[in-house]
């Protein structure tokens, strides 16, 4: 459940479900200017995937998210050190 | 390059609205006459977006203390509190506050904003966790960037993600500090106090509440959504500002908790800003002492923001999910709720327009809100002019069912 193949298929899994047309998504994928989303809406994305891993990501963390790779990296810290 | 070359596509968007001569982030007053009315535009405008909720700005006790106050003691105070001194005021409202709240501390800030950041910035250290509802504030974001702690946010007006959230840490050193507001500002909706109160019993912490605008609005005696729930002991600070219900400017914290003095000398926005004026300071002496002189003010508010939310949700417009002094109206998408904004205004009714991601959801609203001192003409006029704007943009049927927003379940 915890390795980073399982937690990035969460992340795709979850955006897809989320973005209101259809986008081709990668790890090198810019959660902003690809994704068109807000600060809000990407704080709101990553509360989804909070509850599906059952951790907390702090907000400074979440400012220095900008690709999906970087979202992984993060998750998966965290998800290690729990 | 240039210096503003990041803002290029927000200022695109800026330029277009002032192009078309309706912007709403750039409105003039040439001048206020009343808490109800002001000239736009050269025109006599009704005010239904100024949070004026008690309408005590023009309050003849609240001028003359003002009068006598800057006579008496001056203009400004030309400095901050640790620097300067306090002048006798300052004290005097921040026990007066205290006494209202029948808490053991009060401290004043200049702003609501400041209030906000001074205090969780200085009560969160490095190995804290703030832990805020995802709809708070700007203010309660900032003031959790001012600070060194680890900040989390949980799904609005959710227990149930609080609990999550508090359980996640419960082994992790440092103390846990969880901030939610009494009234939300851009759809008027109140927090579950109690249920979240019974969260903290639970795993401990501290709780801050921001009653901005809820002070002079909910309560028995009008302390807000914590007396009106009445789980004033569960809270540990309270958070609020004097621009809203109290028609002036500053912000304060009431605390029981021993040693609170200290944030005096630990909270920079405290600290480092000039202190609030004389003629400010009486002012709000006596708003706050004509709140509680005058509960019929409250009762007339919340009966006007009643009548004004009915009046909305009958026309079919999709409102907040309850009534408050806050009475936002959910609009398709920005470009509507910039015509429909314009389109009151022209008919001579000024509201406001709220827009991601200072707005919940991705929501572009058209809020208003009421104040005690609208007359029931004045509020049905309102409410014909949006059903009028509502009809030309097509937004609401010729008769319309009641119709609210299932917030609770929305994405």
């Amino acid at each position: 459940m915890s390795d980073s193949g399982t937690i990035r298929e969460i992340i795709f899994d979850t955006l897809r479900g989320s973005l209101k047309r259809p986008v081709e998504l990668s790890e090198q994928t810019h959660i902003v200017d690809d994704l068109g989303l807000d600060s809000v809406a990407v704080m709101d994305f990553v509360m989804e995937i909070e509850d599906r891993l059952d951790l907390s990501v702090p907000l400074d963390k979440i400012a220095e998210i900008e690709t999906l790779g970087d979202l992984l990296r993060v998750l998966s810290d965290l998800k290690a050190h729990v | 390059m240039g210096l503003f070359d990041k803002y290029a596509a927000l200022a695109a968007q800026y330029a277009q609205l002032e192009e078309a001569g309706t912007n709403p982030f750039n409105v003039g007053f040439e001048t206020v006459l009343s808490p109800t009315e002001a000239i736009i535009n050269g025109r006599t405008t009704l005010l239904l977006g100024t949070n004026n909720y008690l309408g005590l700005t023009y309050d003849p006790a609240v001028i003359a203390k003002a009068v006598e106050a800057t006579a008496l003691s001056g203009t400004g105070t030309t400095g901050s509190r640790i620097a300067n001194g306090s002048y006798q005021g300052h004290r005097g409202l921040e026990r007066a506050l205290a006494d209202f709240y029948g808490r053991k501390h009060g401290m004043v800030f200049s702003t609501g904003y400041q209030a906000n950041l001074g205090i969780l910035s200085a009560l969160a250290g490095k190995d804290d966790h703030l832990i805020l509802d995802a709809d708070s504030h700007a203010s309660i974001y900032d003031g959790a960037r001012l600070g060194h702690a680890q900040v989390t946010r949980f799904r609005h007006n959710s227990p149930d993600d609080l609990a999550n959230r508090l359980r996640r840490l419960k082994d992790v050193p440092g103390e846990k500090i969880i901030v939610v507001e009494g009234i939300y500002s851009m759809l008027g909706d109140t927090a579950p106090l109690r249920e979240f109160a019974a969260v903290k019993r639970e795993y401990g912490g501290y709780l801050v509440v921001d009653e901005a605008h809820s002070l002079g609005v909910l309560g028995e005696t009008g302390r807000g959504l914590a007396e009106a729930a009445g789980v004033e002991a569960d809270v540990d600070f309270v958070v609020g500002t004097f621009s809203k219900s109290l028609g002036g400017v500053g912000g304060f914290c009431v605390a029981d908790l021993d040693g609170f003095d200290i944030l005096r000398v630990v909270s920079r926005p405290y600290m480092f800003t000039a202190s609030l004026p004389p003629g400010v300071i009486a002012a709000t002496i006596e708003a706050l002492h004509q709140l509680q002189l005058r509960p019929g003010l409250r009762h007339q508010l919340n009966a006007n923001a009643r009548h004004l939310y009915d009046g909305l949700a009958g026309l079919g417009f999709t409102v907040g999910p309850e009534p408050s002094p806050v009475v936002s109206t959910v609009m398709p998408d920005p470009e509507t709720a910039f015509a429909f904004w314009a389109r009151l205004l022209e008919a001579g009714l000024y509201t406001n327009v709220s827009l991601p991601p200072a707005t919940p959801k991705g929501l572009a609203l058209l809020r208003s809100s009421v104040s005690a001192a609208h007359s029931t003409a004045q509020l049905d006029r309102a409410i014909g002019l949006f059903a009028i704007a509502g009809r030309e943009l097509g937004l609401i049927p010729a008769a319309a069912p009641v119709r609210r927003a299932d917030f609770a379940s929305a994405k």
